[in-house]
């Protein structure tokens, strides 16, 4: 057992920070955040250049096919970086038609995601804006070899600028995955500005829109358990760009601490500042215990997946709050000001701490796996 | 990054899996409060150490020739989870086992390494540390215990405060102030202490809880042989900075079986005991708290394994080992909080459990205060790990 980064995993990570630090820095995300969908061409190409768009994708499909730790070093860096992408919406439609999809579907959409053509995000939650799969409503009705679909979806990350909307969908008591190209018939998009300028947020209404039922991606009982481990697959992401917002507001304060005098000695003199960074140290480093963890158990398929994912979101979820607070508190003023880029990463902290279910939805999910069962 | 367990680490495993299964004794039903209670429980623990050191399951990552295993800090990863899952009893030298027995390992000499290892595994000689007096907590390096040099002795006076296991313990770490004329971290001496010295006054002191767990340890004339010396004379703070950052990273100690064992019981009570009609275990609230509590356990499992994975490239605990310990302790507190919530006006009861839960709950207290309290560690953890200006 080696729970540490390989020496190529720290390559890894090493290339990704001066990429984005390159390619991404502080300036670019405000321009990005202030555009209507956050996203920019250039920088989606460069990043398949680097093979990210393709990272966890088979290399049969145009993909560098590694795991889930590469995958969150990489997350990692983004969101060290505050990086504005439909980066993790891609990864969850990329897991979901890995594990959901045909052979011929993965050949469509697979190679087109590695080669960073196409963009793709995930249509989940609807009214009640819960991420338990089972609340799904969203009709499908089968009408011979079309399904139409009816509805609302809310909460759609980068909707706007995905080629590709897989629709969670109902079609009588059975669970659909229906894959919908941005120019389909009778679907609108309409955006739901949130908290987080950086990542937006879209409401997707599907008015009789017509799926063919040999594209969806899968038709039998399975169905569930394969959309929930793409999420698993999609949460320890999301876990991992947490992680990264995290370090950067640690790394950030405690500089701040060791510079900004008051009454004549750099704040960080004293303990009640001092305890605040600790504490940040803490969570940041508890976190990155369980982000790894989760990232490790899901690539592997581990019985403990679902339980360590539940871990890792309920932790970083109050965790890059807590952190943000205090980041914010030792700064002062200038913390509290739209100049400082902490409002940047408590924002982003704030949106993924409701991204998958927040603490409370996975501190749940984790109650019925060992208050509710005897632990196998 | 590989969490996967090697051929041999998975041998290790089912080797002790094995071995657990035929030897865990049922768990102790009696109380601890009370003093006869206390022998008891005490002797039930000496018992099992004993086991475990003969069943070969004891200093697992200490070198074959002083006793131990031999085996990698991974087995001894695995061994905590192990015992955790077939819920054995807690090791009672625990001070000797995770803390000096590491320290001597490192630091001590070919003869102390011979003479001293073996009894700590087998539990025949029980280990205490002398560092906290009455003027000097978490300011350490203050103490006033003097040691004055007397031909082949030293002869030590003072007293020493706060001390667990004292009571029943065969030897001392002690650190002894030998220079009193140059600055304070710098005239500190280790000497390890054969607790039967005529002069030593052991007396036990009435924790919260109602058991006597430490004492204060009065020295009057007592001899040590210069022999003793733990170290070089003189040397005595860098030799208790190795024994923090053991204590402090907890590695090889019992706390997480301690805390394991724990919320598996809570979690098992709150499904037989009702709220409102209802299993506590249903409670949205108290699901909540358990899961909590569950995840900070398991965060702590994967911090401590970390650090492991860490420490067995680098060869030795550094500052971050005062994360676990802050880790571990809070949590505690929590834990036992939800435990009262969850249970109730029953976990209140002496008669409940045999009074666990509120025993615990009381115990938990200290968990803060011993080993480095919560503020001197987040003051570790600012100095020496993020490099902020030192603030005393």
């Amino acid at each position: 057992m080696d729970f540490d980064l390989s020496k190529a995993q720290k390559l890894l990570q090493e290339s990704a920070r001066t990429f984005l630090m390159r390619e991404c820095p502080a300036e670019r995300v405000r321009e990005l955040m202030e555009t209507e969908t956050a996203y920019d061409e250039q920088l989606w190409r460069a990043m398949a250049e680097q093979g990210w768009t393709g990272l966890i994708i088979p290399e049969e499909y145009g993909g560098l096919g590694l795991g889930l730790v590469e995958l969150a070093v990489v997350a990692e860096e983004m969101g060290r970086a505050c990086l504005p992408s439909p980066f993790i919406s891609t990864v969850w439609a990329t897991a979901l038609i890995d594990s959901a999809g045909s052979e011929g579907q993965k050949a469509q959409y697979l190679e087109k995601i590695s080669a960073g053509e196409m963009k793709a995000t995930v249509a989940l939650l609807e009214s009640t804006a819960d991420w338990n799969v089972q609340a799904v409503q969203l009709s499908a009705q089968r009408e011979g070899k079309e399904y139409r679909l009816s509805g609302r979806k809310e909460f759609v990350t980068d909707a706007q600028i995905a080629d590709l909307i897989i629709c969670v969908a109902r079609s009588g008591s059975e669970l659909v995955l229906l894959p919908i190209q941005r120019d389909a018939q009778g679907m609108t998009i309409t955006a739901t500005p949130g908290i987080d300028a950086t990542r937006k947020l879209y409401a997707v209404d599907f008015d009789g829109v017509r799926v063919p039922v040999a594209e969806a991606l899968q038709l039998h009982p399975q169905t569930e358990e394969a959309f929930e481990q793409a999420t698993r697959v999609a949460t320890a992401t999301l876990c991992a760009e947490m992680l990264g917002g995290m370090q950067w507001t640690l790394e950030t304060t405690v500089e701040y601490a060791k510079t900004r005098q008051q009454f004549g000695r750099p704040i960080g003199t004293y303990q009640a500042v001092q305890h605040q960074c600790a504490d940040m140290l803490l969570m940041t480093e508890s976190a990155r215990s369980a982000v790894y963890y989760a990232a490790w158990t899901v690539s592997e398929e581990t019985k403990e997946a679902r339980q360590a994912v539940s871990i890792a979101k309920a932790y970083c979820s109050d965790a890059a709050r807590e952190v943000g607070n205090r980041g914010i508190q030792l700064h002062g003023g200038i913390g509290f000001t739209w100049e400082h880029n902490l409002h940047l990463y408590y924002k982003r902290a704030k949106g993924s701490e409701i991204m998958f279910g927040d603490a409370n939805y996975h501190r749940e999910q984790l109650a019925r796996l060992v208050v509710d069962e005897s632990e196998g | 990054m590989d969490l996967r367990l090697t051929p041999s680490e998975e041998q290790f495993r089912d080797e002790l899996r094995a071995w657990l299964q035929q030897n865990v004794p049922p768990p102790w039903r009696g109380g601890v409060a009370a003093e006869e209670e206390n022998q008891g429980y005490i002797q039930y623990l000496r018992d099992w150490q004993r086991q475990v050191y003969e069943g070969g399951w004891a200093g697992i990552s200490w070198p074959k020739e002083y006793g131990g295993r031999g085996a990698s800090l991974i087995e001894q990863a695995i061994y905590q989870e192990e015992m955790a899952r077939a819920q054995a009893p807690p090791l009672l030298n625990l001070i000797g086992l995770s803390i000096i027995g590491p320290t001597i390992i490192s630091h001590g000499t070919e003869e102390q390494k011979k003479r001293y290892l073996v009894k700590i595994l087998s539990g025949e000689e029980i280990w205490c540390q002398g560092f906290s007096e009455p003027n000097a907590g978490s300011d350490v390096a203050a103490l006033e215990t003097r040691a004055v040099r007397d031909g082949d002795y030293f002869l030590v006076n003072g007293q020493k405060i706060w001390t667990s296991y004292a009571h029943i313990a065969d030897w001392s770490f002690l650190l002894v102030r030998t220079d009193p004329n140059v600055p304070k971290h710098k005239g500190l001496t280790a000497l390890l202490v054969d607790m039967k010295s005529p002069g030593i006054t052991v007396r036990p002191l009435k924790q919260m809880t109602g058991e006597a767990g430490f004492n204060e340890i009065f020295f009057s004339n007592v001899r040590v042989p210069v022999a003793n010396v733990f170290g070089q004379i003189n040397e005595g703070w860098r030799m208790a900075i190795a024994i923090l950052m053991n204590e402090r990273a907890n590695v090889g100690t019992g706390i997480y079986i301690a805390i394991k064992r724990e919320l598996d019981a809570l979690i098992a009570r709150a499904r037989q005991t009702l709220r409102l009609s209802c299993p506590a275990s249903q409670d949205p609230v108290v699901r909540q708290k358990l899961a909590q509590a569950y995840m900070e356990l398991e965060i702590f499992r994967l911090n401590t394994n970390r650090a492991l994975s860490r420490m067995s490239k680098e060869g030795h605990p550094g500052p971050e080992g005062s994360i676990l310990k802050l880790c571990y302790s809070e949590q505690q507190q929590r834990m036992q909080q939800t435990a009262m919530e969850a249970l109730g006006a029953y976990a209140q009861l002496r008669d409940f459990d045999a009074g666990r839960w509120g025993y615990g709950y009381l115990r938990s207290r200290g968990a803060t205060i011993a080993a480095g309290t919560s503020e001197i560690l987040r003051n570790i953890l600012a100095e020496r790990v993020l490099g902020l200006p030192k603030s005393y």
